[in-house]
């Protein structure tokens, strides 16, 4: 039996311990936020907070969630406005939309640790999140616009 | 025209339980098992660029009246209103990024004069008997649309305004609209639209004739760029419905091993092992594998489970033997030897103007160059996914990520032997399309899981499905041969385009482009030169041919566009000066006089080839990107314009490349001259989308074949562009129009061709090597 908790929540799973973190979270417990993209963490359509860390829940077993915090799209505000959401928004960034969960994952992680990434930080943090639409200059845009804005939204999980 | 307003959260919080409702279905006509696009096709393929105009050609109908089931207008159809005020708008055509609910939205909104925070957008089901034609592609929604939802918009405003009228006793006359509210100016009085909307809905539709369009200039969406996503709050809190996000009750999950080859075959399969696969329910087997495959499976072994990674890990443990068929020995490096061959060569002849061989035989100078475009993948960030659930009262429910509903529907009645009208498919947001899920094959295996298992089924197909079993691009020689005078001019081109048809998967290998294909950009060549051969010689098909985002349009505007800067530079010439006299003066082609009876489905005579508009993007982009300015060393400026889709188009991009010849595009300027814009702000995203994805096509992007099977997985041996290669600067010029009236150009698909050539011809400039095979990768290293 594998406990961790998933958005605020705890949970436990009794099935095959090597099933990705993404088939958990989209098939056992309907949070269909988590796209996947590549099975390969390739693509970073899957991207979620593990235990605080952006991290790729299509190559991450169950079993290594064990007693952790797992943060998903769903949860990572309680009303969608963290910064980040709120930015991407704001820029109309999203074409077809299915990568931008993970993006905002990505850069929400990234804002986390580096509060104003410069064009440079953006490019490392994000070049494992593809989008074929190719939103690539407003995803840029939106992470600067969420920068000058991070510091004066509290009570968001990151 | 009342019921409750529903965003896609709302309804995929109530899929689990919803049952299907299959009303309205009996309006639906039968299409005899052809589907809505072959039919669009076969049309279409009667006519021979070369032959003359039949009677049938002349009787044409074009734009949205040339479609199956073309188009309606019927607001009771399209507009809802709910008693608080509420306006749903039906939307039938498929959302896969270009904006097309947040589009169609503000257009019925502006029209019906209604307030846009009181506005939400449904997606119509499958049925175009009912919504007119839904098959997404050929950027084409709002070029055929627009006025139909304008009219159903202002159609319904209207029945407002005599409702209101007919509750206060007073002329319809004295009545006006604004801003979600009736007002009777005389007597003060006002009632919000949902207080009137009942009232409404029991009027008549009135006349077409009777009912104003609004005046641009009282525009307060159309036109302007303010409004935001409609999705937007959906798509960044994860609540958005995809096709892999469908989930019903019971469901069960299934994933496909298909023949690695395309026809091929099962020769044996042995799944004891798969079915021992904790949460593994059953295996089925597909049939398919034929060529021409259609639209229909492949073929293959499906394993069915309670969990996709079940699902996943039973198809691991499948044992199959294949007969691979005969395209076993494909090998795309073979290939593109016998397609060059078959360039050298005389071919068929598309279009041929003036006196080519006398021309070469007078001339002092030639030229001569092949270009080359590898298959190319979709790759749709959401891999093909659908959920259907046949029951056993005989009908068959789907939710899908498809372009082409009817076509999916279609193909489900075909295969299920289901009446028409017990065959429903409901249509998700897409994860990205580019052409890929105009072809349902996904929906059809995932009907044929339920059927055997007697459960709803969601079918995935992983990104190594995707990469290996699609319809892929063309593969593509294309020669170019020009004479050229003592100024450096051109006095006779000659263009062999050898590609595989996307024909060949409807029928048994045609081996010569269609009309649509050759004009994209072949046929309908605008360039301003006396005597012109256009060839297309034969190309056998050995996998699935699709559309790509732009299609033909690829391979085409690559060649000519880096041939003409070839030319300019061996005239010692501007290339942006020597494109414009080439292109010529300013003027309207009929293209049917170039051999274009095609032309995107349009009527010539409203959409000629407008050089005028086409010198004048490529001028815009010069003008953006400082054309003639000096760069440092290892950078360069190139330059391509384009005409597709009705649209015209032009790219000018600046590189840098270092001394292994990593091409990097630091900004580029692309012009789009569409006519009217009805929504500007997604113009410009479907433009800077478009400059990523030719960037990726131009540097990265290839699928090879060795065997008969693709030699790429997945992201790692597939490149596409990601952030770090993107341009810092993508500059999207807008041409402006403003007549509303006028014919619409495409949108989703335009700013793709010329990124390619723009990008080569940088390279070239930054470099001096000449970059003639996609993708570039390290072909511009010094020797």
């Amino acid at each position: 039996m594998i406990k961790l908790t998933v958005n605020g929540a705890s949970r436990s799973f009794d099935g095959d311990p090597d099933m990705p973190l993404l088939w958990y979270l989209r098939d056992e417990l309907g949070l269909t936020g988590t796209k996947f993209g590549c099975g390969q963490a390739l693509c970073g359509a899957c991207t979620i907070h593990l235990g605080g860390t952006a991290a790729r829940a299509c190559v991450t077993p169950v079993s290594a969630a064990e007693g952790q915090d797992v943060v998903t799209i769903e949860g990572l505000s309680g009303d969608g406005n963290h910064p980040v959401q709120a930015a991407w928004r704001d820029l109309n960034v999203a074409q077809c939309g299915y990568c931008q969960c993970g993006q905002i994952m990505q850069a929400a992680a990234l804002l986390k640790d580096t509060p104003k990434p410069s064009d440079d930080q953006i490019d490392e943090a994000m070049s494992g999140n593809i989008c074929r639409c190719g939103t690539y200059p407003r995803i840029r845009a939106a992470i600067h616009q969420a920068a000058g804005q991070t510091s004066a939204t509290k009570g968001e999980r990151l | 025209m009342i019921h409750d307003a529903k965003t896609m959260a709302e309804m995929a919080a109530q899929t689990p339980t919803a049952t299907p409702i299959l009303a309205n279905a009996s309006r639906r006509a039968v299409l005899g098992g052809l589907g809505a696009l072959v039919l669009a096709l076969s049309l279409r393929d009667t006519a021979r660029a070369d032959e003359g105009q039949t009677e049938e050609q002349k009787q044409q109908k074009f734009g949205a009246d040339g479609m199956p089931h073309g188009w309606r207008d019927d607001p009771k159809i399209f507009i809802a209103i709910a008693k608080d005020g509420t306006v749903t708008v039906t939307n039938h055509r498929s959302e896969m990024g270009q904006g097309v609910r947040t589009s169609v939205a503000l257009v019925v909104a502006d029209e019906l004069e209604a307030d846009w925070s009181k506005v939400r957008v449904t997606q119509a089901y499958g049925d175009e008997e009912r919504f007119g034609n839904q098959d997404t592609d050929g950027s084409r929604s709002l070029r055929h649309f627009f006025q139909h939802f304008r009219h159903a918009g202002a159609a319904a405003r209207l029945m407002l305004v005599q409702a209101a009228a007919k509750q206060w006793g007073v002329p319809a006359s004295e009545v006006r609209s604004e801003n979600h509210q009736l007002v009777h100016a005389k007597s003060g009085r006002k009632l919000g639209y949902g207080d009137v909307a009942a009232a409404a809905a029991e009027l008549p539709v009135p006349e077409r004739d009777s009912v104003k369009l609004k005046d641009p200039k009282a525009f307060r969406y159309i036109g302007t760029g303010k409004i935001g996503l409609i999705d937007n709050h959906d798509i960044t809190t994860g609540k958005a419905v995809y096709g892999l996000d469908v989930k019903l009750d019971g469901m069960l999950y299934a994933v496909v091993a298909r023949p690695p080859v395309y026809g091929g075959k099962i020769k044996s399969v042995d799944d004891a092992e798969a079915l021992k696969v904790p949460g593994v329910v059953k295996t089925v087997r597909i049939e398919g594998g034929e060529i021409p495959s259609e639209f229909m499976p492949l073929g293959g072994v499906a394993v069915v489970a309670r969990n996709t990674w079940a699902a996943m890990k039973g198809r691991e443990a499948l044992k199959i033997t294949w007969d691979d068929g005969p395209n076993a020995s494909y090998d795309t490096d073979a290939f593109r030897t016998e397609l060059e061959k078959a360039a050298r060569q005389p071919g068929k002849v598309v279009r041929n103007q003036g006196d080519v061989d006398g021309a070469f035989a007078k001339a002092k100078k030639k030229f001569e160059a092949e270009y080359f475009v590898p298959h190319l993948a979709q790759a749709p960030m959401e891999p093909p996914a659908a959920v259907v659930w046949v029951k056993t009262d005989g009908t068959c429910e789907a939710w899908a990520c498809t372009q082409g509903p009817q076509a999916a529907h279609d193909r489900l009645v075909k295969r299920l032997n289901l009446p028409a009208d017990k065959v429903r498919v409901n249509v998700t947001l897409l994860g990205g399309g580019f052409g890929r899920k105009s072809k349902p094959d996904y929906v059809v295996e995932a009907a044929l899981c339920s059927q055997a298992v007697g459960a709803p089924v969601k079918l995935a197909w992983t990104r190594e499905d995707d990469i290996h079993h699609g319809y892929y691009h063309t593969i593509s020689v294309e020669r170019i041969e020009a004479a050229v005078d003592e100024k450096g001019m051109p006095t006779a081109w000659l263009h062999r385009s050898t590609a595989p048809t996307i024909g060949s998967i409807f029928a048994p290998d045609p081996k010569h482009e269609l009309p649509f294909e050759l004009g994209m950009g072949l046929v309908n060549n605008p360039l301003n030169i006396k005597n012109m051969r256009l060839e297309n010689p034969a190309a056998p098909a050995h996998v699935r041919i699709g559309w790509f985002r732009s299609v033909s349009n690829i391979p085409h505007a690559f060649a000519i566009q880096s041939f003409v800067a070839e030319l300019a530079h061996a005239a010692g010439r501007d290339p942006k000066e020597y494109l414009l006299e080439l292109i010529g003066p300013g003027r309207k082609i009929d293209p049917t006089e170039i051999g274009d009876v095609w032309n995107y489905g349009e009527d010539p005579k409203r959409y000629p080839i407008d050089t005028g508009r086409l010198r004048r993007v490529i001028e815009t982009v010069a003008d953006g990107a400082k054309w003639g300015r000096k760069l440092e060393k290892g950078r360069g400026l190139g330059v391509a314009g384009h005409y597709s889709f009705v649209t015209y188009t032009a790219c000018a991009a600046e590189v840098e490349v270092d001394a292994k010849g990593q091409v990097k595009v630091n900004a580029v300027d692309i012009a789009v001259d569409c006519g009217a814009q009805v929504n500007p702000e997604r113009i410009r995203s479907q433009m800077e989308g478009a400059v990523v994805m030719g960037m990726g096509l131009a540097l990265t992007s290839e699928i090879t074949f060795k065997n008969g099977r693709a030699q790429q997985n997945n992201f790692d041996g597939y490149e596409i562009i990601r952030i770090d290669a993107a341009p810092k600067e993508i500059r999207v010029h807008l041409v402006p129009s403003g007549d509303y009236a006028g014919p619409l150009g495409g949108v989703g698909e335009p700013g793709v061709p010329p990124v390619a050539p723009a990008i080569a011809n940088a390279v070239f400039a930054a470099t001096g090597r000449r970059v003639r095979q996609l993708p570039i990768r390290g072909q511009a290293a010094s020797a």
